[in-house]
């Protein structure tokens, strides 16, 4: 690739996208784009520092591994660890605890992307002026949009708030249960405005859904290739977000596997990693590495389900299914259709457990017989997530792997930054600012989440080469410190 | 009022009696005039080794859970100079450990914490992080121990001699270098119980004594010191609003729930 290569050009940092990561663009002497390459270039090594902790820690640990969505990780470990200790089902006001905070989590981060990441790109178009192109200006010509925007986030903040605690970094998910119900006055405090919360949603929708409409053809050839999907769907095939069972179907909607229990995820996926990127490259071992790979997120997941168990939502699922004539949408930019479509299934989801008596109970933890695994896995707004966990006789963990939605995604958004980069960059004579926002918009519409996709430091390569003055290569050396666990 | 039996201190400008033989924080605490502490606690004899409870007697400097109540006593306590030397007492603690609030489970529980957030310590001082290694002993089945949040009180060590009369904990080497240590090889080789009153959330200040699979049963809210200053109970002369203790949870009966397992083939059974 080298000796191809004559210009690199360098995105860094990305922008609007939570964390840090950069694109490569590697162009050859006739300018034209020979590969881009989506680099994370922060690591957190938190599968190393939990070793040796608690297991109760755990889920307020790992958590911190965001701030955007810690909710995913402090449920994904809770999980986890019911399964260490025990509990394969949780009471029923633990359960619908957990479920309300999940659905404000994912209510409020798509909302996030929504509205302060991306309507910029859709609202302004991509050529437009990088000045122009941020939530300031969407404040002053769309106030109304914003506003909402913003309110809806509050919204679901307000319920992680109210579920675990804090609006950040809450402790409520224990292993076995939860430490809290809902009171009767965060009840009414949130039934207040959840009929407004779904009608914005709805209109939200519409707008990423008709944006979607009129730029068919923008659409239809921007980063759109073939690809597998993957999802938890519940055991009838509805969208579950919480928990479910694993469902992959190919481009074409035929299934690859459906209904794995996600705790043998070890027999289905594997990882692979690249020396370029702190990011592994997950792929299904039955397709191999090179056919393999497959995206989740809101696209997938609309691709995967069978239905959505909400009335409005539903309908929308099945406008959505119509508009990719019932095959899976393999388009890039109809995340943003996909992602609000989920924002209106949680306000409904929302609404329906509120009226829940079963949020005021007081069974709240339960305990059984310890096991020394857990695996648990969730649809986190950006993803499928995966945690595993081994915690050994004195409830100290030994072992803990984490495949974030960013990761599984890996792939699919090295695709899109070559597929847009060859399309818009290659053989111009000039490379402008707008051009390289093409890039940036298709890594932006997978909402990636750098910070938490990363892993630690003790397994990555670390490559050192040396250069002689005409600039040749004349030694390398490569080394790899503790290496990963492999698979049974 | 002064007699055979009491005498009148002067502590911050203000009269309070004290029973004669009492040390000052006894008679403050009675008075309702809180003095911050973190190694002294109800029902231990005080050692006054924290010196977080520092106060000006007679314009000397003494540790108030140590020292005696005499006649004509003037008591400087909540004033700049004092109050700075509890400040740098406790942020050199911080600094001493590894005191990671965030994902503690005795935050807002904490002593520690609560004194930093009552002596308005909200950023780091100026010290560097002596970031020690130290393992956690996990050994004990009800009971983990994780220095690395100890704050050398020895509450636990007169808790267990004096109360519980077992001396599972002792102080061991010299300066920068004292810890803690138990009297056996790991905490499971010692008669440690987790009914120990050594072992109860009153004894341990801090996240260091750690009392398993209770860890984070109190939500947010709920905490001791998540609605109420540290001393305020004492101020006010009223109970703390919340409970330091939250634990129910309910037992299941394990046939209901099998294990899962998997097989030499790794498949699920």
């Amino acid at each position: 690739m080298k000796n191809q290569t004559d210009r690199i050009i360098e995105i860094a940092p990305l922008t609007r996208v939570e964390g840090h990561g950069k694109v490569t663009v590697h162009l050859n002497e006739d300018n034209e784009v020979v590969e881009a390459r989506l680099h994370i270039v922060e690591f957190r090594g938190f599968e190393r520092f939990i070793q040796g902790r608690m297991l109760w820690e755990v889920p307020v640990i790992v958590q911190r591994l965001c701030g955007i969505c810690p909710v995913s990780h402090h449920l994904a470990a809770a999980k986890a660890m019911d399964m260490v200790v025990g509990v394969d089902q949780l009471t029923p006001t633990a359960e619908k605890m957990r479920r309300l905070m999940h659905y404000g989590q994912i209510m409020q981060s798509n909302v996030l992307h929504f509205f302060h990441l991306s309507s910029p790109d859709l609202l302004f178009g991509f050529d437009a002026p990088a000045k122009k192109r941020d939530i300031f200006n969407i404040i002053r010509e769309f106030p109304e949009l914003a506003r909402q925007g913003v309110l809806m986030r509050k919204y679901g903040q307000e319920i992680i708030q109210y579920t675990s605690g804090k609006k950040i970094h809450g402790n409520s998910a224990i292993p076995g249960g939860v430490n809290k119900n809902l009171s009767l006055a965060e009840r009414d405090a949130l039934l207040k405005d959840i009929d407004q919360m779904i009608l914005w949603s709805e209109q939200a929708l519409e707008l990423a859904r008709d944006y979607t409409l009129e730029h068919a053809s923008l659409v239809d050839s921007f980063a759109n290739f073939d690809s597998n999907h993957m999802s938890l769907v519940r055991t009838d095939g509805a969208l579950d977000l919480y928990h479910g069972n694993l469902r992959a179907i190919d481009s074409h909607g035929n299934i690859i596997f459906d209904q794995v229990d996600y705790r043998d995820f070890d027999s289905i996926i594997q990882e692979e990693v690249k020396p370029w990127s702190y990011m592994k490259f997950p792929f299904i071992k039955s397709r191999g590495n090179v056919d393999g790979w497959y995206r989740v997120g809101p696209l997938a997941r609309m691709n995967t389900a069978s239905f959505i168990d909400t009335p409005l939502a539903n309908q929308h699922h099945a406008d959505f299914r119509r508009f990719s004539q019932h095959k899976p949408a393999n388009m890039t930019l109809a995340y943003h259709w996909a992602r609000m479509i989920e924002v209106l299934h949680c306000t409904e989801k929302i609404k329906e457990l509120l009226l829940d008596p079963d949020l005021h109970g007081s069974d709240l933890r339960l305990t059984g017989q310890r096991r020394e695994e857990g695996i648990a896995m969730l649809e986190a707004p950006r993803g499928s997530l995966l945690h595993h966990y081994k915690v050994d006789e004195n409830d100290q963990v030994t072992y803990c792997n984490l495949i974030v939605s960013t990761t599984h995604n890996n792939t699919a958004m090295n695709r899109a930054v070559t597929d847009v980069a060859k399309k818009y960059l290659s053989g111009q004579r000039k490379i402008t600012e707008p051009m390289l926002n093409h890039v940036e918009v298709a890594v932006r519409a997978y909402d990636p989440c750098l910070s938490c996709a990363t892993h630690a430091l003790g397994q990555m390569p670390l490559v050192i080469e040396l250069f002689d003055a005409e600039n040749r290569l004349i030694d390398s050396a490569s080394q790899y410190a503790t290496p990963e666990p492999t698979a049974p | 009022m002064s007699d055979k039996d009491h005498l009148t201190l002067n502590i911050d400008g203000q009269k309070i009696t004290a029973k004669r033989g009492q040390t000052l924080m006894q008679a403050c605490d009675a008075a309702g005039v809180y003095i911050p502490r973190l190694c002294d606690s109800e029902g231990l004899e005080p050692q006054g080794s924290c010196r977080v409870c520092s106060v000006k007697l007679n314009g000397r400097v003494v540790a108030a859970c140590t020292q005696p109540v005499v006649a004509n006593a003037h008591i400087e306590s909540e004033t700049e100079e004092i109050n700075r030397y509890r400040k740098d007492l406790v942020s050199m603690l911080f600094h001493e450990g590894n005191h990671l609030c965030p994902i503690c489970e005795a935050s807002g529980r904490c002593e520690l914490q609560a004194m930093a957030y009552r002596l308005g310590i909200s950023q780091a001082a100026p010290h560097p992080y002596l970031e020690p290694v130290r393992p956690v002993d996990a050994s004990h089945p009800d009971i983990a121990l994780d220095n690395n949040r100890c704050i050398l009180c020895g509450r636990c060590i007169r808790a267990s001699r004096d109360v519980d009369g077992k001396h599972v904990f002792e102080y061991i080497g010299r300066g920068i270098h004292k810890r803690i240590g138990v009297n056996a090889d790991c905490l499971a080789e010692t008669d440690a119980s987790i009914d120990d009153h050594a072992m109860s959330l009153e004894v341990c200040p801090v996240g260091c004594i750690i009392r398993k699979r209770e860890g984070f049963f109190a939500p947010v809210g709920e905490r001791l010191y998540d609605t109420e200053v540290i001393g305020r109970d004492i101020e006010t002369q009223q109970p703390h609003h919340h409970s330091l203790h939250k634990i129910e949870v309910k037992q299941i009966d394990p046939a209901d729930f099998p294990p899962f397992n998997k097989d030499d083939n790794g498949d699920t059974v």
